[in-house]
């Protein structure tokens, strides 16, 4: 079991692409990670800064709206409401196709890769309203940036984003005995959520060596990390908690409270040997079986812990070892993947994805990947999209899947390839025997096309 | 719209070629102001190898019964007659009277130039290329006769429905129209997809058990709209599905300025139980002919050829899954009221085994491009050379066989 570049661009990568080599070793991968974000420039997507701004305008409105509700003004309003929520509905349908083409023309699949498997693991999302559109800027500026940095600073970016802050309720917490606390008539206090993911889900994971007890201190930690549209992400002492908080045995807060204990407890747990484990195990999953090779995971592991969380180091570890390159594929590409893979192994030109009218949008892309079971941008809870295979192996599942690679990619372009050459450029050397065989004797291009995305050989990796 | 240039664009183009001038005699301002002729052009590719045997039965050859003992012989009084020697396949019983009425014709052992390989992409490639080689081949025929003519304009020529449509690809404009969200997937493709997934038993599993579901679609239990099953999406088929709206489409723009449209028919791969698999295929076919005759109206259908052609026949012998393999000679299909119907056109080469070409297929006798080509002809004013050169080169035109009304 030895590195191919062509099981690395399956596997690590976006899939292969007749027009994108694969990468030659290990170290170009790593290394692609460390330079320029290319794809980033080539295919924009706003950053959360921006997204903020129509946050504030919308706020401007709605006080407009609440001002003027009963006269003649308060239409006008209204309109300018609707018109900014309608502006951000199409713009994150753009932004899906700026991913897309990501996908289908990126040098470094792996950054493509790995920037969907962290907004995976800090799934997050606006919960209504114009936030609910705000997921794309949020992964650009919290995810994207720090996939190949320290795993703390991955964590803090995430876990104190306002995207997570809203979606894990944390907005609305405040210490029972913090100054607002007190003054609140409504009795507001601790709101456990956030605390809860973080310590379950973003770091030591559900079979980590913490308490509930923890999870309670952990949450009052976290009272005074608040966000508003003017100032985004800041700390309110008022909300904060007196006193020191308690979270696996070492103790936290200042007096006054402020935001340096928050980070500190989080730096911790970045640091803490069931995240490395959890961190660990959670990437081999994903990239390479749904049972991985324990040795694998154990040497991972082991770098996480020697590198204080030094990603790239973990990445490396994985690569290095030869249960990575296990030339049978087990994973299976979940919906987006599936799509953007075909895209790219179809050599789609990205305008065409970015320039699509919406209806072709929805009804061409959108629409299927939903069919097969992925909604785009909304996973079913914090915990994001399945790992398990036989979440996407359904046969309402295959039967989607089937269907959209038979008809779709005639639309995605005129000229399709002939299937005889597409099946290697689709799955490289590796050809099951069946698919050479369908791809010869489907009765015409579209169907043949079809056959090739459709076989199991090109929907594992 | 320039309804005066363009007229004098034509008056000045139908003195030259006199005999296009005579199928189209009346014209409307509307026609006048995009279009360089009159007359229209329906070109359908029928892609997976026609059976044209079985299509057009040669059930006067004593020869024909001990090749197909199962499958296309079956003379059944209710089936078709075309002239004694030929009968037509029951399920183009629907075009008939078209038949009857001289507005349907075939030609029978046609082929294009493609020999040997029987790859569905390669003879389709060069049906629409219309070349004898692939060699340098970088437009269809379609196209090229479109860069021969001046006056092309937007909407002259439109190609319809999803995939590529070769035969109008190339430097000249064509529009393209795709209809909504359709879910077809031929009986084949359903075949070769059940063989993809045999090796990976879950990815099998979950396939079988969607076919299955399919069965019970009618149940409430597994009708929910967001999992529209796979046999869901077959029925559809036969029901008002995207050849339907294509040939509506297509009648419709062919009404106003468009003159020439080309679109695709499926499903014509019948490897497999050919007495279950070709008679959709062909009904698909007979409802797109009626479907543009129907919304072109009486007027323009008299102005208008359709030609069906296919990448290649079929095997003379049925093979032992009651279907037909990959052959050579076929048949071509040409209806309109512009067409010279109640002919089955071309030579019969018979089917004794000395007969055929490699002892297996039967022998062309007319490449598919003449007919198309002295289609265009009448169509366009183009003279032979441009058309043996340039449109089609490497075609002998041979004798007109008066195809045209």
């Amino acid at each position: 079991m030895r590195f191919s570049p062509e099981l690395a661009e399956k596997r690590f990568g976006c899939g292969l692409s007749p027009d994108v080599a694969a990468p030659a070793d290990p170290d170009q991968m790593l290394a692609g990670l460390a330079g320029p974000d290319t794809m980033a420039d080539s295919f924009p997507i706003e950053d959360f800064d921006t997204f903020r701004l129509r946050m504030i305008e919308n706020a401007a409105v709605w006080k407009m709206m609440r001002k003027t509700r009963g006269t003649d003004e308060f239409a006008q309003h209204k309109k300018k409401r609707d018109l900014l929520n309608k502006q951000a509905r199409f713009d994150k349908e753009e932004w899906y196709a700026q991913t897309l083409a990501r996908w289908t023309r990126t040098q470094t699949g792996f950054r493509e890769r790995l920037a969907a498997f962290w907004a995976d693991h800090f799934t997050a999302s606006g919960k209504q309203g114009l936030v609910r559109r705000a997921t794309s800027p949020y992964v650009e500026s919290a995810i994207r940036p720090h996939l190949a940095g320290k795993f703390e600073d991955l964590l803090i970016a995430a876990v104190t984003h306002p995207i997570m802050l809203m979606y894990l309720d944390q907005m609305q917490a405040m210490g029972p005995n913090s100054k607002a606390g007190l003054k609140s008539k409504r009795k507001r206090g601790l709101n456990e959520n956030l605390a809860c993911e973080v310590l379950e889900l973003h770091t030591l994971g559900v079979d980590g060596g913490y308490t509930q007890e923890d999870v309670r201190q952990m949450a009052e930690l976290l009272t005074g990390v608040t966000f508003s549209a003017k100032k985004g992400q800041y700390f309110s002492p008022d909300r904060a908690e007196p006193g020191k908080e308690t979270v696996i045995g070492r103790a936290y807060g200042d007096e006054p409270p402020t935001m340096e204990p928050v980070y500190q407890a989080l730096r911790d747990l970045a640091q803490h040997p069931d995240t490395a484990r959890h961190i660990a195990w959670k990437l081999a999953v994903h990239f390479v079986a749904d049972e991985p090779d324990a040795g694998m995971v154990a040497g991972m592991e082991l770098r996480f812990l020697e590198t204080g969380g030094d990603l790239p180091e973990v990445y490396a570890a994985m690569l290095d070892h030869p249960a990575a390159w296990d030339p049978v594929l087990h994973n299976v590409k979940p919906p987006f993947d599936f799509m953007a893979s075909a895209c790219r192994a179809l050599a789609v030109d990205p305008g065409k994805l970015t320039d699509m009218r919406r209806g072709v949008r929805t009804s061409t892309l959108l629409a299927p990947m939903q069919l097969m079971g992925q909604t785009w941008q909304s996973p079913p809870g914090p915990d994001g999209w399945p790992e398990e295979d036989e979440a996407w192996i359904t046969p309402q599942g295959v039967s989607a899947r089937l269907r959209w690679a038979m008809i779709v990619p005639g639309n995605l372009r005129r000229d399709l390839p002939d299937p005889r050459d597409f099946v290697g450029q689709a799955l490289g050397s590796d050809i099951p025997d069946a698919v050479r065989f369908a791809a010869m004797a489907a009765e015409h291009r579209m169907d043949g096309v079809g056959l090739v995305l459709a076989s199991p050989a090109f929907q594992r990796r | 719209m320039t309804s005066t240039l363009s007229r004098r664009a034509f008056l000045t183009r139908s003195a030259v070629i006199g005999c296009s001038a005579a199928a189209s005699p009346l014209l409307t301002p509307v026609s006048l102001a995009a279009a360089p002729w009159d007359m229209r052009l329906v070109v359908i590719i029928l892609r997976g190898g026609m059976d044209g045997l079985d299509a057009v039965r040669p059930l006067g050859d004593p020869e024909f019964a001990t090749w197909r003992p199962t499958l296309s012989t079956a003379r059944d009084k209710q089936d078709p007659d075309l002239n004694g020697f030929f009968g037509l396949h029951p399920a183009l019983a629907s075009v008939h009277p078209l038949w009857q009425a001289g507005e349907l014709s075939f030609v029978h052992a046609a082929s294009t130039p493609y020999r040997v390989k029987r790859s569905h992409f390669d003879g389709q490639d060069l049906l629409e290329a219309g070349t004898i080689s692939m060699a340098g081949v970088r437009d269809g025929w379609l196209n090229r006769t479109l860069q021969q003519v001046p006056g092309i304009e937007m909407r002259t020529a439109f190609a319809l429905g999803r995939g590529d449509q070769k035969v109008l690809l190339g430097p000249a404009q064509v529009s393209d129209w795709v209809p909504g969200a359709d879910m077809e997937i031929s009986p084949q493709a359903i075949r070769l997809a059940e063989r993809i997934m045999e090796d990976d038993p879950e990815f099998h599993a979950a396939f079988s058990e969607a076919l299955m579901l399919s069965e019970e679609v009618d149940s409430p239990a597994t009708g929910a709209p967001a999992y529209r099953s796979l046999r869901q999406d077959m029925s559809e088929i036969s029901g008002k599905s995207a050849h339907v709206r294509i040939s509506q489409y297509a009648a419709d723009r062919l009404r106003e300025e468009t003159r020439v449209v080309s679109f695709s028919l499926n499903g014509w791969d019948t490897h497999n139980n050919q007495k279950r698999t070709l008679g959709p295929a062909l009904n698909r076919l007979s409802t797109s002919i009626l479907t543009l005759k129907d919304g072109l109206g009486p007027d323009i259908w008299q102005k208008t050829a359709i030609v069906a052609m296919t990448e290649f026949g079929r095997t003379v012998r049925q093979n032992g899954t009651g279907g037909t393999d990959h052959g050579t000679g076929g048949a071509m299909v040409l209806a309109g009221g512009a067409i010279r119907g109640g002919h089955v056109f071309g030579d019969w080469p018979g089917l004794e085994e000395a007969d055929l070409y490699a002892r297996r297929d039967l022998m062309p006798t007319t490449d598919v491009r003449a007919p198309a080509a002295w289609i265009i002809r009448a169509m366009t004013g183009l003279d032979r050379s441009t058309l043996e050169r340039t449109v089609f080169p490497g075609l002998e035109m041979g004798a007109d066989r008066g195809y045209l009304a």
